[in-house]
């Protein structure tokens, strides 16, 4: 299912709020495909026969080479940049994933008006086609960027390190950055998020932590979505809370409803807690200068 | 996962090895995938051949060492052997269990001219 992921055009729409909003679009091809689509006129028609198909090992010449270098170092220097821009400026960034249709924008919506007098807040949409989302994050009056991967099934650091200068988040402010609906590859991309925020609904059944476990491995927060919806539902919430603990005894886990807000105590405490780090961790140089823009 | 990704980040390690060693072609890259990194190992495959093509990395052969999983039990203290991340002790059945070894993927070694 994943053979596309990654290679899709990517497109930047920033969005302002407001009537100052500005639809600029930045279509995006990543390097490493444009690099590969050229040579292709020049391939040999016979895929698969060429001569080092016939390679047996110990009967070649080829000297082997020994390298050890990770598969997803790049993504991961990249994420390091992003973690020190952010750090630098006190903003403290979460990166909320899961299923689609699990409440994501939701909740960030229902987030950012309860914060709305607390701090500002800027949100990065990742959706593979349309601007509803950031539209609806828009409305409930915060800066949105939205970026369209495409074909791509998740966000990586590349285009995030991307979105950050556009979108400028204001020093000791919180960014919010809704992944693309997928309990998969986001797992395994670092954007240089604080904390992984995994969202698992009610309506989605209780084995997704043992049949997404990298997911549920690697957040640092799970919120249980829907809880209004439980009464309705034969879903055993403690038996989906124990299996998320068996893959990740870390997890911390609040339940909420993004429409009726139950939960929201809890959830905003956290949040306040982290901004506070945050604020109180910056590693501000001294006459740092935000980017323009914003 | 996101096999297709997985195979791009093999593409730009191999090629930047190629230029920075001045190989002239690459025939073999031999990967380390760990047992709990959830690669799909056939899919990784098909894109990596697909995504070569044209490189200088053009019609390799890529070879895939295993490596085992473990994990620090945090109930009875022993280093354990496990399967997948969501397995139990094998000493005493808690599945409090923190992985320590097999999340690896990388690019052990390659085979050039
Ligand atoms: N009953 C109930 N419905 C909810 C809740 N949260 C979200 N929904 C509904 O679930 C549907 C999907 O919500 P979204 O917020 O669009 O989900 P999403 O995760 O952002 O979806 P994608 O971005 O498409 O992956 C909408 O119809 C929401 O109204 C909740 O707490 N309770
Ligand atoms: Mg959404
Ligand atoms: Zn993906
Ligand atoms: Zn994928
Ligand atoms: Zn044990």
């Amino acid at each position: 299912m994943c053979s596309v992921c990654g290679c899709g055009e990517v497109q930047f729409r920033p969005v302002a709020d407001g009537a100052r909003a500005q639809s600029a679009t930045v279509g995006w091809r990543p390097a490493a495909v444009t690099a590969n689509a050229a040579p292709v006129a020049e391939l040999p028609l016979d895929f698969g026969s060429g001569p080092a198909r016939a390679h047996a090992p110990g009967l070649s010449q080829g000297q082997m080479v020994r390298i050890e270098q990770d598969i997803l170092g790049y993504n991961d220097r990249l994420a390091s940049a992003n973690r020190a821009w952010l750090a630098a400026r006190g903003i403290f960034a979460l990166n909320l994933v899961s299923s689609p249709g699990s409440g994501k924008t939701t909740l960030l919506c229902r987030t950012i008006r309860a914060l709305a007098d607390e701090c500002p807040v800027t949100v990065v949409e990742g959706d593979q086609q349309t601007e509803f989302d950031a539209e609806r994050i828009r409305a409930s009056g915060a800066r949105a960027l939205q970026i369209n991967t495409g074909k791509g099934c998740h966000l990586d650091a590349q285009m995030v390190g991307r979105a950050l200068p556009i979108l400028a988040p204001a020093d000791d402010s919180l960014l919010l950055i809704e992944n693309v609906g997928n309990l998969v590859c986001p797992a395994a991309f670092d954007l240089g998020e604080a904390h992984k925020v995994v969202i698992l609904s009610v309506t989605e059944g209780e084995d997704k932590p043992l049949k997404y476990p990298d997911m549920f491995a690697a957040a640092d927060l799970m919120l249980l979505n829907k809880v209004d919806l439980l009464p309705h539902l034969s879903f055993d919430v403690d038996k989906a809370e124990a299996f998320a603990r068996r893959v990740n005894p870390a997890l911390q886990i609040i339940r909420v409803s993004a429409t009726t807000g139950e939960g929201f105590e809890p959830w905003l405490a956290w949040v306040r807690l982290g901004l506070e780090r945050a604020t109180v961790g910056a590693t501000r140089p001294t006459g740092l200068t935000r980017m323009a823009g914003g | 996962m996101h096999e297709m990704s997985l195979a791009e980040g093999i593409r730009s390690i191999v090629e930047s090895a190629a230029r920075d060693g001045g190989f002239s072609r690459v025939t073999r890259v031999v990967l380390e995938i760990g047992a709990l990194s959830a690669v799909e190992k056939d899919a990784l495959r098909f894109c990596f051949d697909a995504v070569m093509r044209g490189t200088v990395a053009g019609g390799a052969v890529v070879e895939m060492i295993d490596l085992p999983g473990a994990g620090l039990c945090v109930q009875c203290g022993r280093n354990v052997p496990i399967a997948a991340r969501y397995d139990a002790c094998p000493a005493c059945g808690s599945y409090r269990v923190q992985p320590t070894a097999g999340m690896e993927m990388r690019v052990r070694e390659l085979e050039v001219e």
